[in-house]
């Protein structure tokens, strides 16, 4: 296609509405309208020049700003529907359960609908990278023409193209002293003042029309960064338990790193607290500090299979909620914890008298197999089920290795009874398999620990969302703290005439224009958007 | 302090009101109203009176602050105080920009409003739990609470458009919204009168209720309950016999205060309406007469540009970096954070329409007030009914 050689002698890219140079109406079309359409100064955009081939109907979907509108409109009340029920991530039983159980009918459809994981749908994804298509297309289709076209303008413009601004004003009596001034007062404001025959172009804060453009470009790498997230061992999230005491290795850190955990510390606000006294008796019990103390090791050397690590001390920290641990670009958070059973005591006891002959203390973790009392007393573990549960046989098994509900078979041998008299104890249950006991286990006592819970996160895309996250806020206060204006003095007819020019905030332009004008007998120019109203408003 | 303290915020509010009236009477003065005139002796005291009210609430704001240790925005009652306030403080820059009194006789009332919601809640200080114990959060929940506020901004230069824009000759669907919008103004004036009405009678009646586990519970209704709970069984003597009783999985007692907000709303409007004999927008009218639609639409359009960096920057970035470290993601879906995500598209969308749509004036205008409501829902209904990790809704 051809490009447009203007009467100014420009040649403009085929589809330019307006001279780039001069500003005359090239596309005759536009010539009947009043004022003048100056977004993106009228230049070639490819969306608005082509549309033949199924790449430019692409273009043009993605670069139009009502389709971008409406993918945002979309996503928005998409968004909506997600807050009216809990997402999956926040439930703490199985959806299917769940939904139905909580809220009924509605909840199975918001379930079956698939609305538990709506952020995480496919659908809502598609969403979200459609905007990121737009985004890119539709700042490629303005951003390159408005440069040009900007960095084209001449300072002398054409007749139609001043009359036609929106704030536009001609003089028949002006003095060169008169255009003096104003060029005085312009570059006291700042303006970057051109020349060019004894026209004047003033303009300033052009920069202020990329903003958009480079907002766009930060949201963009921030959708960037959330693609990284599928990359593997680019995010790592981990949940980590650590009972007190011990030490577990860090999942994911290549065996690397350790952590003990020394203590873990509950604390609650006091309740005689002066400050706080009110809320408390309203609230009751409010936790002050989740903390663990613990101590992070390296492994030194190489690692060898079935031999301990060989392990450095790296720091003490005391990891609390919101005050993560970190190193090496990993932080451990303190998530959650819960206490768990660690050792429960016995007294072998002789029924029928109630005389105590010596106490058994059980490790749940790492049980003895025989307890010697001494005088010929002595029990033995015959079997232990940490996590008790009978089994579908009807036998006694456990569910998992930790002591959430111990179970042991104890023989006791005494001096009576040489054969020894077996006894099965459970929480608040002894059975006695074998007939009538003389002597049983009584209960003493249980002893209990805590258990930390700790996330493991690495994220390495972090840099990308910040970076992102700081472009777009560098755009967003280019483009809207400041704006881009322009002031025409020339000289038509014998006149002077004034036309002036911003992308926003024409209060402000006016305002400015009234000052730049002051001491001159240069009149206002008309806001010709607003007498067409004043017009519409006395009809 | 804590004393102290509250005697400001009440010194603030009272300047607030009497402010409201001289912005009242600037109008009235006829001259100094649209753009570039002089503000008149009645609009120099209103605007001298709210810098003083906001002197004061800031000194409400720094000694709670010393009393309590920890920035007070921690608690309902805390972070919409601080809203309206900031609703003073945007107001005030934006009026050094316009200069024109009108934009108070719409925005103090707001906020007005706003700190009248804000005292119905438990005024007790709070201890912080430890995910908020970060001074990311008290960054976060201002910045984002001044964002908003500029935001709001545009909502009352809007309502100031659509009065003056809309033909109250005829009822028309633009009438009717436009009245809807006022009602619920008055709708929430009806809240505050009805718990403080009740709250001064000391009213309290308790039910046994059976919740959605089949579990027996206690609740306390501070209001009559016309909407009683699931199987309630009224404890108190000569308590109030609920109207209807709520199946198990809607909060009877919120729903309840919602229905008694909601008499009390209709009966002052229909007070209004029975003494001013048309609609509000409409006895509005005269107060708009001498301003210009491109003015305000202009200030509307300003705020919202310079409230939208301040809002992202406080409800989205500050948000996440203080979310990265309490709960070492910075984003989770969280409803509270979602309705964040929904005020900010849809203003990115207000901003697109505007910019290539064209969308200014009367248009633009409307897109303001829904984003008002927008920003009034996540203030109100995400903390109180749809419950989550950034809810205050347990004090
Ligand atoms: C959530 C996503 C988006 C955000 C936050 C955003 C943000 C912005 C902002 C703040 C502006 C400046 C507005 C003003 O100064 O009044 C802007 C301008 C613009 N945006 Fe977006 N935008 C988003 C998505 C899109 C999409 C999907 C499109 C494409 C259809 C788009 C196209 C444009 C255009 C054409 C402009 C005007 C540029 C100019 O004035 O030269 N934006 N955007």
């Amino acid at each position: 296609m051809n490009d447009v050689k203007c009467e100014c002698g420009h040649v403009n890219p085929h589809g330019t509405v307006l001279c780039e140079a001069c500003g005359k109406v090239l596309d005759e079309t536009d010539n009947r309208k009043e004022l003048l359409d100056m977004r993106y100064e009228g230049s070639a955009r490819r969306s608005q020049t082509y549309n033949k081939t199924i790449i430019d109907k692409i273009w043009n979907f993605f670069s139009s700003v009502k389709v971008g509108v409406w993918l945002i409109i979309i996503t928005l009340i998409a968004s909506i529907l997600g807050t009216i029920l809990p997402q999956e991530m926040y439930i703490n039983l199985p959806p299917d359960v769940y939904y139905e159980q909580e809220y009924g009918w509605f909840g199975k459809l918001y379930y079956q609908l698939g609305f538990h994981d709506l952020y995480g749908s496919w659908w809502y994804l598609l969403l979200i990278a459609m905007i990121g298509i737009s985004l890119v297309i539709c700042s490629l289709d303005r951003v390159v023409p408005l440069y040009k076209a900007l960095k084209a303008q001449r300072v002398t413009r054409h007749e139609g193209f001043l009359k036609r601004q929106r704030v536009f004003g001609a003089n028949s009596e002006a003095e060169q002293t008169d255009l003096e001034t104003v060029k005085k007062h312009l570059q006291a404001k700042r303006y970057h003042v051109r020349e060019e025959n004894g026209d004047i172009l003033a303009e300033k804060n052009r920069f202020s029309r990329w903003g958009p453009y480079v907002n766009h470009i930060g949201l963009i790498i921030f959708l960037f960064g959330g693609m990284l997230r599928f990359i593997p061992g680019f995010y790592v999230n981990e949940d980590l338990w650590v009972r007190e005491g011990e030490t577990a290795l860090v999942p994911e850190t290549n065996e690397q790193y350790y952590i003990k955990n020394n203590q873990f510390i509950l604390e609650h606000y006091d309740k005689n607290n002066k400050t706080f006294e009110k809320a408390l008796n309203r609230a009751g019990e409010v936790v002050k500090n989740y903390q663990s103390n613990v101590v992070l090791y390296q492994r030194e050397g190489e690692k060898i299979p079935g031999e301990k690590p060989k392990l450095k001390k790296l720091e003490e920290y005391k990891i609390r909620v919101n005050q993560p641990l970190s190193f090496n670009g990993y932080s451990v958070f303190q998530s959650s914890f819960k206490t768990e059973f660690k050792a429960m005591t016995f007294a072998l006891t002789n029924k029928s008298t109630n005389q105590a002959f010596g106490e058994v203390k059980v490790d749940l973790t790492n049980p003895q197999e025989k307890y010697d009392l001494g005088n010929g007393y002595s029990v033995e573990l015959l079997n232990y089920f940490p996590d008790f549960e009978f089994d579908d046989n009807g036998e006694p098994s456990t569910k998992s290795r930790v002591p959430n509900n111990p179970a042991f078979i104890f023989r006791m041998n005494t001096p009576d009874k040489p054969k020894g008299e077996t006894s099965f104890v459970a929480i608040r249950q002894t059975i006695e398999p074998f007939g009538n006991n003389t002597y049983k286990l009584a209960f003493k006592g249980i002893e209990t620990k805590n258990v930390s819970g700790f996330i493991v996160r690495k994220d390495s895309s972090l840099w990308v969302f910040i970076i992102g996250g700081i472009i777009f806020m560098i755009g967003v206060i280019q483009g809207a703290y400041w704006n881009h204006r322009r002031i025409w003095v020339q000289r038509k007819n014998g006149q002077v005439w004034i036309a002036a020019h911003t992308n926003k905030n024409w209060y402000g332009l006016k305002r400015e224009l009234e000052a730049i004008l002051a001491g001159t007998k240069l009149t206002m120019p008309d806001d010709q958007l607003q007498r067409d109203k004043e017009v519409k408003e006395v009809v | 302090m804590a004393a102290l303290s509250s005697n400001l915020l009440f010194v603030a509010f009272i300047l607030y009101l009497i402010a409201t009236l001289f912005f009242g009477g600037s109008i009235k003065e006829k001259k100094g109203l649209s753009e570039k005139k002089e503000t008149n002796k009645w609009g120099k005291i209103a605007v001298f009176l709210t810098i003083v009210g906001f002197v004061s609430q800031l000194g409400y704001f720094i000694t709670r602050w010393i009393a309590a240790g920890h920035a007070p925005v921690s608690n309902m009652f805390e972070f919409t105080t601080f809203f309206g306030m900031a609703l003073v403080g945007a107001f005030i820059v934006i009026y050094f920009i316009y200069r024109t009194t009108l934009l108070g006789l719409f925005t103090m009332p707001v906020a007005i409003l706003v700190i009248a919601y804000a005292s119905m809640f438990p005024r007790d200080i709070t201890p912080l739990i430890p995910a908020l114990q970060s001074y990311w959060l008290h960054i976060h929940v201002t910045t984002a609470a001044i964002g908003e506020a500029i935001l709001a901004i545009s909502f009352a230069a809007g309502l100031i458009y659509l009065v003056k824009a809309i033909d109250q000759t005829k009822s028309s669907k633009r009438t009717f919204w436009l009245e809807a919008v006022m009602f619920s103004l008055v709708t929430v004036l009806g809240f505050v009168a009805v718990s403080s009405i009740f709250s001064g009678m000391g009213y309290h009646e308790k039910f046994n209720w059976v919740d959605k586990h089949d579990n027996e519970a206690v609740v306390e209704y501070t209001m009559p309950a016309i909407a009683g709970p699931h199987e309630g069984e009224l404890l108190t003597k000569d308590g109030f016999k609920p109207f209807v009783e709520m199946p198990a999985i809607v909060n009877a007692k919120k729903l309840n205060t919602v229905i008694w907000s909601l008499i009390g709303g209709i009966i002052l409007y229909g007070l209004i309406r029975l003494i001013i004999r048309k609609r509000i927008s409409a006895a509005l009218k005269p107060l708009v007469k001498n301003i210009n639609l491109d003015f305000v639409d202009e200030i509307s359009y300003r705020s919202v540009l310079i409230g939208f960096p301040v809002f992202t920057l406080g409800a989205l970035i500050f948000a996440m970096i203080w979310a990265q470290m309490a709960w070492s993601r910075f984003w989770g879906w969280d409803p509270k954070e979602v309705w964040a995500l929904i005020t900010w598209l849809f203003y990115a969308a207000f901003m697109h329409l505007r910019l290539s749509k064209g969308w200014h004036g009367e248009k633009s205008a409307w897109l303001a007030v829904i984003g008002f409501v927008i920003i009034m829902f996540n203030l109100v209904a995400v903390n109180l009914i749809i419950a989550g990790l950034h809810s205050y809704a347990g004090s």
